[in-house]
C-alpha cells in the first residue's frame, strides 16, 4: 500500500514539475526581451518597438498566468505529498523558499499588474521599471530555485542531526553550493535558448506568410543573433554541468552514458536502448572513446559502471538516457540553426530561405522539449535519492492513501492536459491575429473589444 | 529570550501574510462567487475588470504566508499539508481553474460562458476549501496528540461544512463591498443589495461557528469563560458588533468606502479572535508555537529578510493599488 502511494506521490510531482518548468523556462527569457524591447522604445521612440513589447506581452501574460497557478500547486505539493522530506529539509529549503517568494515571487506579481495593464496609468519611464521589477523577478526566482535544487543533488553546508533533521552549517555553503554555479547557469541559458527559439518561430512563421513583416523581421533577426550568441555558450556550460555530475553523482553520469561495467575509455552511444533487466545495451551505436571524453576530458578516462552497485541504488536509467539524447540533440540543432542564420544574415538572405524558414517555425516549442528532457535527466538520474546520497526519496515521502493520491493524480492529469490543449488554443490565436490586433479595436463588439485597447 | 521574541515574531510575521492572503484574495474570491448572481454580461465584464490587475499578486500572499510558515514552522507544514491533504489539493485545482480563466477568457470569444463558468466554480470551491481547512484546524487534532488522520475524511464534518460556508459568506462581502468602491449606477445599486444579504449571512454564520467552537472543544470554553481572560477579551466580540453596526449604517447610507473597511474589520476581529482560541498551539493540542520553532540559526536568516523585505513589498503591493485606484473604467484592462 505504502508502495503505491509513493509511486503515485512521485508520478504526480513529476507531472507537476513537467507541467511548472515549461512557464519559467518561456518566461525568463521573454521578460528580458520585452524588457530590451521596451528600453529601445524609450531610447528610440521607434513605435515600432512598443508595437513588439505589447505583442510579446499579451504572450507573456498567458504564460505567466500558467506559471503562477503551477507554482503555487508545487509549492504546496512538497508539503502535501513530500512532507517527511520537508520536514528533514526544512532549515534548508524553507529558507531559501521564504528569500525566493520575497524577492522574486512577489516582485514579479506586485508589478506584473502594473506591467499589462498600466501603460495609461502611469508615465513610460515607471512602466519600464515595472517590466524590469518583472524581469528581475524571474531572473531571480531561477536563483533561489536553483540553489535549492542543486543543493538536494551536491548537499553541502549542513549536517544531518541526530533526529534526522539536516542542521545549516554555514549559509554561503548551502546557497553556493558545488553544483549551483554551473547548473544556474545552464538554465538560465536554457530559458533563454527556449525563448530565442519561441520568438524566432512564430516570427519566421509571419515572414513565410508575408505578415507583420516590421515586428517579425525586427524579432527573428533579434532571435538569430540570440541563437549564435546563446548556443554555443550553452554547449560549454552543459560540458562543465557534465563534468561536475561525473564528479559528484558518477552514477548519473553511468545512466545518462548507459555504462554497465565500470571502464576505461568507455564509449559514446548515439543510441541504445538500456534494459534494467538484463543489465546491458540493445542495438547500441557507438562512438569508440566518446563517453570517457566528455565526461573526464580523457581518452582512457574511467567511468564507474551501474553494475558497481545494488540495483536498488541505481538511478532510473531509461528516463536519463533518453532525456539526455534528446536534450544534446535539440542543442546541437539549436547551435546548428544558430550558423545557419549567421551564414544567411552575411548572405543577406536571412529572410528568404524557406526551408530554414519552415524548420524554425517548426521548432517554436523545441526548446520547452529540450529543458524539460534535461530536467528529467537531473531528477530521475538523482534517485533513489531525494537527498543525494543522504536522504531516500521513499523515506521522503508522506504516509498517505493511495486512494487520496488516485484522485489527485487524475485530477491533476486531467486538469493540466486541459489547461495546456487551452493554452495552446490561445496561444495560436494570438499568433493568428497578429501583433495589429492593438489597432483594430473598433471594429469589435465593445463587449469583447476590451482586450483589444479601445482605450488606445 | 531572544529566541522567544524571535519565535513570536516570526508567528505574527507568518499569520500577517495568512491574514493578508484572506483579505486580498478574499474580495477577489468574493468577486468571482457571485458570477451567476449577475445576469448583465457587461456587468459581468466591469467585474472582471476590477480584479484582474490585482489577482495574482493577491494569490502570491498564499505562496508567501506558506513559505513563512514552511521556513519558520517547518514541522507545522509537513504535519498540517499532509493531514489536511485533500482539502488543500482540491483548494490548488480549484485555484488553477479560476487562475487559467482570467487569462484564457481575455483572448475567447465564444467560449467566454465557459470560462465565466470556471472563474465563479474556482473561487467558490477555493474559498470553500479554505473554510474546511480552516474548521477542520480547530477540531480535527485530537487532544491526546494524535493527529486524527487514520480517518481520511476527518475533514468533512458538519463543523468544517459550517466553517467553510462561514468563509464563503465572508469572501461574498468582502467582494461586493470591494464592487461597490470599484463601480457606479446599477451594478453598484446590485452590489449594495449583495453585500446586505452577505452581511446577514455573516453575521449568522459567524455566530453560529463562535458558539459551536467552544462546543466542539471544551479547551476553548476555559479560555474564553474564565475570569481574568473574560475580560480581557470581551473587548473582541464587542469590536466586531461594532463593525457590523458600522457596516449597516454605511450600507444604508450607500457610503462607497466605508462598508469594504468595516468588513475587512470583521475579518480582523474573527481573526484575532481565532488565535487567541489556539494560543500559544501552532496545531491545536498537539504542538505550541515554541516546539514548532525553526532552530535559531535558521530563524534569524529569515527574520533579517523578511524584516527588510515584507515592508518592501508592502509599499510597491500599496503602489500597484494606488495606481489602479478609482472606478474601474471600461476597456482598460487590456494588454
Amino acid at each position: 500500500m505504502d508502495h503505491l502511494s509513493v509511486l503515485l506521490s512521485r508520478i504526480q510531482m513529476a507531472v507537476t514539475l513537467t507541467m511548472h518548468i515549461i512557464w519559467p523556462s518561456i518566461n525568463i527569457g521573454l521578460a528580458l526581451f520585452i524588457c530590451i524591447m521596451e528600453a529601445a522604445w524609450l531610447k528610440t521612440k521607434n513605435p515600432l518597438y512598443l508595437k513588439i513589447c505589447k505583442y510579446w506581452m499579451k504572450i507573456f501574460a498567458l504564460a505567466f498566468g500558467m506559471g503562477v497557478v503551477s507554482g503555487v500547486v508545487m509549492s504546496y505539493e512538497l508539503g502535501t505529498n513530500f512532507g517527511q522530506f520537508t520536514n528533514a529539509i526544512g532549515e534548508v529549503l524553507g529558507s531559501l523558499f521564504v528569500y525566493e517568494v520575497l524577492t522574486a515571487f512577489f516582485v514579479e506579481a506586485g508589478f506584473l499588474g502594473v506591467m499589462l495593464f498600466g501603460w495609461n496609468r502611469v508615465s513610460p519611464k515607471m512602466h519600464f521599471l515595472a517590466t524590469f521589477m518583472v524581469m528581475f523577478g524571474t531572473f531571480f526566482s531561477a536563483f533561489w530555485i536553483m540553489s535549492a535544487n542543486s543543493w538536494m543533488q551536491t548537499p553541502a553546508g549542513t549536517h544531518v542531526a541526530a533526529n534526522g533533521k539536516f542542521v545549516i552549517d554555514t549559509w554561503m555553503g548551502t546557497i553556493f553550493n558545488p553544483s549551483f554555479y554551473h547548473r544556474f547557469t545552464h538554465m538560465v541559458l536554457a530559458s533563454y535558448l527556449t525563448c530565442t527559439f519561441f520568438i524566432a518561430g512564430i516570427s519566421a512563421w509571419y515572414i513565410l506568410k508575408q505578415r507583420h513583416l516590421d515586428v517579425a523581421k525586427t524579432c527573428f533577426s533579434f532571435a538569430m543573433w540570440a541563437a549564435i550568441l546563446f548556443a554555443p555558450i550553452q554547449i560549454l556550460i552543459g560540458d562543465t554541468v557534465g563534468l561536475a555530475v561525473h564528479q559528484y553523482q558518477p552514477l548519473k553520469t553511468a545512466a545518462i552514458e548507459g555504462v554497465w561495467d565500470t571502464q576505461l575509455g568507455a564509449p559514446l552511444l548515439l543510441f541504445a536502448i538500456p534494459d534494467s533487466k538484463q543489465e546491458k545495451n540493445l542495438f547500441p551505436i557507438k562512438i569508440p572513446h566518446g563517453a570517457a571524453l566528455i565526461n573526464t576530458h580523457q581518452w582512457d578516462g574511467k567511468l564507474i559502471g551501474l553494475k558497481s552497485v545494488p540495483p536498488q541504488d541505481r538511478p532510473v536509467v531509461l528516463t536519463t538516457f533518453f532525456g539526455f539524447r534528446i536534450m544534446v540533440g535539440i542543442a546541437v540543432l539549436f547551435f546548428f540553426m544558430g550558423v545557419v542564420g549567421l551564414w544567411h544574415r552575411y548572405k543577406k538572405t536571412l529572410y528568404d530561405r524557406k526551408w530554414f524558414l519552415y524548420a524554425c517555425t517548426w521548432m517554436t516549442p523545441f526548446g520547452i522539449f529540450a529543458t524539460i528532457s534535461g530536467w528529467f535527466v537531473a531528477e530521475t538520474g538523482r534517485q533513489p535519492w531525494v537527498v543525494y546520497n543522504l536522504l531516500r526519496t521513499t523515506d521522503g515521502a508522506s504516509k498517505l492513501a493511495p486512494e487520496q493520491v488516485g484522485i489527485s493524480l487524475t485530477a491533476f492529469i486531467l486538469i493540466y492536459t486541459m489547461a495546456i490543449s487551452f493554452f495552446v488554443y490561445y496561444f495560436l490565436k494570438l499568433v493568428k491575429k497578429g501583433p495589429d490586433a492593438t489597432g483594430d479595436a473598433e471594429k469589435e463588439p465593445p463587449v469583447i473589444g476590451y482586450m483589444h485597447g479601445t482605450g488606445e | 529570550m531572544e529566541h522567544t521574541l524571535i519565535t513570536f515574531t516570526l508567528g505574527a510575521i507568518v499569520s500577517f501574510a495568512i491574514f493578508m492572503y484572506v483579505l486580498l484574495d478574499g474580495f477577489d474570491l468574493g468577486v468571482g462567487i457571485m458570477f451567476p448572481f449577475i445576469k448583465n454580461q457587461h456587468h459581468r465584464q466591469t467585474m472582471v475588470e476590477a480584479i484582474v490587475p490585482v489577482w495574482d499578486g493577491n494569490e502570491t500572499w498564499l505562496v508567501l504566508g506558506g513559505a513563512t510558515l514552511y521556513g519558520a514552522f517547518p514541522v507545522v507544514y509537513s504535519t498540517i499539508l499532509p493531514t489536511l491533504y485533500l482539502p488543500i489539493i482540491i483548494m490548488l485545482a480549484a485555484l488553477v481553474f479560476r487562475g487559467i480563466s482570467f487569462e484564457f477568457m481575455v483572448n475567447a470569444k465564444r467560449s467566454r460562458g465557459l470560462w465565466e463558468f470556471f472563474l465563479s466554480f474556482g473561487s467558490l470551491i477555493a474559498g470553500f476549501c479554505q473554510g474546511l481547512v480552516l474548521g477542520t484546524f480547530v477540531r480535527g487534532f485530537s487532544k491526546n496528540g494524535v493527529l486524527i488522520s487514520s480517518e481520511h475524511y476527518h475533514w468533512f464534518t458538519p463543523f468544517s461544512v459550517a466553517t467553510g460556508l462561514a468563509v464563503v459568506c465572508g469572501y461574498v462581502l468582502l467582494g461586493s463591498t470591494w464592487m461597490v468602491r470599484k463601480t457606479e449606477g446599477e451594478l453598484q445599486d446590485s452590489m449594495y443589495a449583495k453585500a446586505k444579504k452577505a452581511m446577514v449571512a455573516v453575521f449568522v454564520s459567524m455566530l453560529i461557528v463562535s458558539l459551536w467552537t467552544p462546543y466542539v472543544d471544551p479547551d476553548i470554553i476555559k479560555r474564553w469563560f474564565t475570569i481574568p481572560n473574560f475580560y480581557i477579551l470581551l473587548p473582541l466580540p464587542l469590536l466586531a458588533l461594532a463593525a457590523f453596526i458600522v457596516l449597516y449604517r454605511s450600507l444604508q447610507r450607500r457610503a462607497e468606502h466605508v462598508p469594504f473597511y468595516a468588513s475587512m474589520c470583521i475579518f480582523l476581529f474573527a481573526y484575532i479572535g481565532f488565535a487567541m482560541s489556539v494560543w500559544p498551539y501552532i496545531i491545536p493540542h498537539v504542538t505550541t508555537i515554541w516546539e514548532a520553532a525553526a532552530p535559531f540559526k535558521a530563524q534569524v536568516f529569515i527574520l533579517c529578510g523578511l524584516l527588510v523585505l515584507v515592508p518592501v513589498l508592502c509599499v510597491y503591493t500599496a503602489y500597484s493599488y494606488y495606481v489602479f485606484r478609482g472606478k474601474v473604467k471600461p476597456g482598460e484592462a487590456h494588454y
